[in-house]
């Protein structure tokens, strides 16, 4: 495969990067959890779709329909029921309930399903493998701009709620300062738990295109969560469209590491990764403020 | 009735108890000041009455609505509205956006956006700009809108003339006296001894959590507020030297 | 401050002092254990040190430092690869296990430089993604045949009753020198600086503490023990299988630990190893249902009891077996005299 078709790719595979990757940080942004379950989430979602399109035969995209609501439920009861009362102690302690979910919900999909490794791709004709012809011997996935397009439509949406509407304007104030906005007759505790509906219904729809891209097993949810995290913080946690450069940057390192060598798939991807810590760590922002602290004492 | 009644309230900060069985009444229409020095207990005393601190013990009535209990936002749609020391403004989000967003309270009234605009005309020019951006007089006047924009019965200021310029703070007690004459009850925190005393009906002066002196703006004197400020009259009472 | 003279500041009370003697006694009877224990219980011993030791170490990190790690794994399988890898250059067995555990602990140093500047959330899964880095570095070694795995091959050249014992004894010994260590941390300046960064960071770093000198010290002790946790398992069981040594499983097995046992306590882990080794012992056969009761276990404790059963003994009754801290003793016969007394 020729280098361009590897870079461009690269760039659709960032738009199913950033999907993925935008749960998290508006989980994040607005109640300042970084929820580990995030990864095993998006196969329960995938796990569902297949079920439903494996036993009960109903194509996995109408599927959404039934999955995606249900998927926002959770998210509601998860962030009453767990995540509000774990935030209550401290920063630490929804990293430690997440991650004990975490388990539980990969183990218990284990017990359910089995280890076998599943696909949402058979049930959805010849769309995993069909492609456009770009010309110059490349082609892209239909799939893959699919995905892309999908996700561009869903921060764009994400986009718009929270910037023309009361309730996306209520969960901005909540991200900035919850607790200035209960003075001001905002519910946050409400506003939370739409945002963590939010969140697991954007994980719902990341899962269905892991299903459909990928095949996935009940320990999947760990690497999902990984890139998740390396999209987010490569994009810069604070703006949806971030998050896409984020995901697309990893995509496309992925995609080169893989056209330089067999293995070079992952590691060239969390190579960046943490080029990109090191650099917020050490980079120039950081160095002048180092500089300003050291001078004025 | 009283709008605002409080009895035997006890509120702590922290390891700290910052207020100590404080009672108090604020009557409809009435405008009074709280005063006394830092670390007095006052801010922590507005912010219990609205919500964002819990009593330990003691009981705050709304009209004769017990609210002790209840969260901060149930309190905002019955009427409180706090303006924050230091202004608390969501500075990522517009002037325009952080009067909106008051309107989760749903509150009827007849305080719009429009009408903030009209008020402090100052914010005509500034309405689509990041709060981050604006002047400390244009941040306090977005905030005592934002507050408004809830169309509240009872409005606590806190320490609205902190940080601001002597010309911003005169155009802030312009409008907060325009909004005294058309009836509003408040009851507000001020550093700034002169200010209070001119605009508010009574005086309480706290000290370490209690209040020790009480009474009509116009009669107290100098003397008596400046004693209860700095506790001159406790140390003659225990007779230990200060 | 008033009839000074009449509060003493202890670090040994009475308790104390006899705890600390049942423990030399206790070490004194694990070392003689060749001697007179069964090869069954010297097996299972040797795994309980190896969970005591994981334990402490990630209690140190996030109790302590209030750094959560979802990736100790990471020193874990760089202990157990590092052995072999030193083996295969001709060390001897026993001793690349301690000299992998302090490489591994080298390495944390350049590490520590960027982690340590991470928000809470991102510590955690930058851990994780460094774990997976070195999976995949280590997997690239052509003597790690992929998944299946590599054994510590030098280790046949022992007698089985030997390699049992000496096994034993290197692992009783890391145990109880990285807990030793934990402690004198504690007990020393450091300790104090330690703690109040666990209370509170910010307020620690406003009155001079070195918050970030101290992490480091943690994160590298934690990284050497962890380390040598790993290898010594190698040992145990002398298979060396990437997949498995750098499981997200050991964070797991360590979060439950620490989480029910008691976090911040130093007593904490060990109780919550124990608890952990018992578990395992009934439950190992019920397969994945075993894990999903440890993940459960763990979240019902993260949200109703996050200080562990240690912590709410401590609490509710006021013991203090091992001198850690420092407390304030009012004598009876003073002024100022009220019932209790208050722990640091």
């Amino acid at each position: 495969m020729s280098l361009v078709s590897a870079v461009i790719e690269g760039v659709l595979l960032g738009g199913y990067y950033a999907m993925i990757a935008c749960g998290l940080s508006f989980m994040f942004g607005v109640m300042r959890i970084i929820n580990l379950a995030h990864g095993s989430l998006a196969v329960v979602a995938a796990f569902a779709l297949w079920y439903i399109a494996d036993r009960l035969e109903y194509d996995p995209f109408l599927s959404l329909i039934v999955v995606l609501p249900a998927m926002g439920a959770i998210g509601w009861l998860l962030q009453r029921g767990i995540l509000e009362r774990s935030a209550r102690s401290g920063e630490l302690v929804p990293i430690l309930s997440t991650f004990g979910l975490a388990i539980v919900i990969e183990n218990a999909l284990f017990e359910f399903f089995g280890a076998d490794i599943r696909s949402l791709a058979p049930y959805v004709g010849s769309l995993s493998y069909d492609s456009f012809d770009i010309g110059g011997g490349a082609f892209i996935g239909e799939l893959a701009v699919l995905t892309f397009a999908a996700a561009i439509l869903l921060l764009g949406g994400l986009q718009l709620f929270l910037t023309y509407t009361p309730l996306g304007r209520q969960i901005r104030a909540t991200a900035e300062d919850p607790d200035t906005v209960e003075l001001v007759g905002v519910n946050s505790r409400f506003v939370n738990a739409v945002a963590a509906s939010i969140a697991l219904v954007t994980v719902a729809l990341a899962g269905l295109f892991l299903g459909l891209r990928a095949n996935f097993d009940p320990y999947a949810g760990s690497l999902q969560l990984i890139f998740a995290f390396e999209a987010a913080v490569i994009g810069g946690t604070g703006s949806l469209w971030g998050t896409l450069l984020g995901g697309i940057v990893l995509g496309v390192a992925q995609t080169f590491g893989a056209h330089v060598h067999p293995q070079g798939f992952l590691l060239t991807g969390h190579a960046v990764f943490l080029l990109v810590l090191v650099g917020r760590v050490y980079g120039p922002g950081q160095f002048f403020r180092t500089y300003l602290k050291s001078k004025l004492g | 009735m009283s709008l605002l009644s409080i009895s035997g309230l006890d509120v702590r900060h922290g390891l700290l108890q910052a207020v100590r069985e404080v009672s108090l009444l604020v009557n409809q229409g009435e405008t009074v000041a709280l005063i006394g020095a830092n670390g007095a207990g006052k801010t922590t005393l507005l912010r219990a009455i609205a919500g964002s601190h819990r009593a330990t013990r003691g009981q705050i009535h709304l009209d004769g609505l017990d609210i002790t209990r209840m969260p901060t936002y149930q309190r905002v749609a019955r009427g409180i509205a706090l303006v924050p020391e230091g202004r608390r403004l969501f500075a990522a989000m517009t002037v325009e956006e952080n009067l909106q967003i008051a309107r989760a309270s749903g509150r009827p009234g007849e305080w719009t956006v429009d009408r903030v605009m009209e008020t402090f005309p100052m914010l005509k020019a500034r309405r689509k700009a990041r709060c981050g951006t604006l002047s400390g007089g244009e941040q306090q006047a977005t905030a005592i809108g934002r507050a408004l924009m809830t169309n509240p019965r009872l409005l606590l200021l806190d320490e609205v003339s902190l940080g601001l310029s002597p010309l911003a703070v005169d155009l802030v007690y312009k409008s907060v006296e325009s909004l005294i004459a058309t009836g509003a009850t408040i009851l507000l925190v001020e550093q700034d001894l002169k200010r209070a005393l001119k605009v508010a009906n009574r005086v309480m002066c706290m000290l370490e959590g209690r209040i020790v002196v009480e009474g009509d703006a116009k009669t107290l004197t100098r003397e008596q507020i400046t004693d209860a400020y700095f506790g001159h009259q406790k140390r003659a009472q225990t007779g230990m030297a200060p | 401050m008033a009839g000074h003279s009449n509060i003493l500041i202890q670090r040994w009370t009475n308790l104390s002092i006899g705890v600390a003697i049942a423990v030399a006694v206790a070490l004194v009877l694990l070392f003689t254990g060749p001697a007179f224990l069964p090869d069954a219980v010297l097996d299972k011993l040797t795994v309980l040190f190896v969970y005591v030791l994981l334990a402490a170490m990630w209690n140190a990190l996030a109790g302590y430092g209030g750094m959560i790690s979802a990736g100790q794994q990471a020193f874990f399988g760089l202990g157990g690869y590092l052995a072999i890898r030193l083996s295969e250059w001709g060390i001897e067995p026993y001793l690349a296990l301690i000299l992998a555990a302090l490489l591994a602990g080298v390495s944390a140093l350049p590490m520590s430089t960027i982690v340590l500047r991470l928000r809470a959330g991102e510590f955690a899964i930058g851990m994780w993604v460094i774990a997976e880095v070195i999976r995949l570095l280590v997997n690239l070694d052509p003597i790690i045949q992929g998944d299946t795995g590599r054994s510590l091959i030098a280790l046949s050249a022992f007698d089985s009753a030997v390699r049992r014992d000496y096994t034993y004894w290197t692992t009783l010994a890391s145990m109880t020198v990285m807990l030793g260590v934990i402690f004198m941390l504690l007990r020393g300046r450091l300790g104090s600086s330690i703690q109040a960064i666990r209370d509170n960071e910010e307020a620690a770093a406003s009155v001079g503490v070195k918050v970030l000198f101290a992490k480091r010290i943690i994160f590298v002790i934690a990284a050497i023990g962890c380390a040598l946790a790993g290898a010594l398992w190698l040992a145990t069981f002398t298979t060396f299988q990437p997949r498995s040594f750098f499981g997200i499983q050991w964070s797991a097995y360590m979060i439950f630990m620490v989480l029910v046992g008691g976090i911040g306590r130093f007593e904490g882990p060990i109780l919550g190893a124990i608890i952990f080794f018992l578990i395992e012992t009934w439950f190992s056969t019920a397969g994945v249902w075993y894990l999903i009761i440890l993940g459960f276990t763990a979240l019902v404790f993260s949200l109703f009891l996050p200080k562990g059963i240690w912590g709410y003994i401590e609490d509710r009754f006021h013991v203090l077996l091992l001198p850690v801290g420092y407390r304030l003793r009012i004598l009876a016969n003073s002024p100022t005299a009220a019932p209790g007394d208050a722990r640091q």
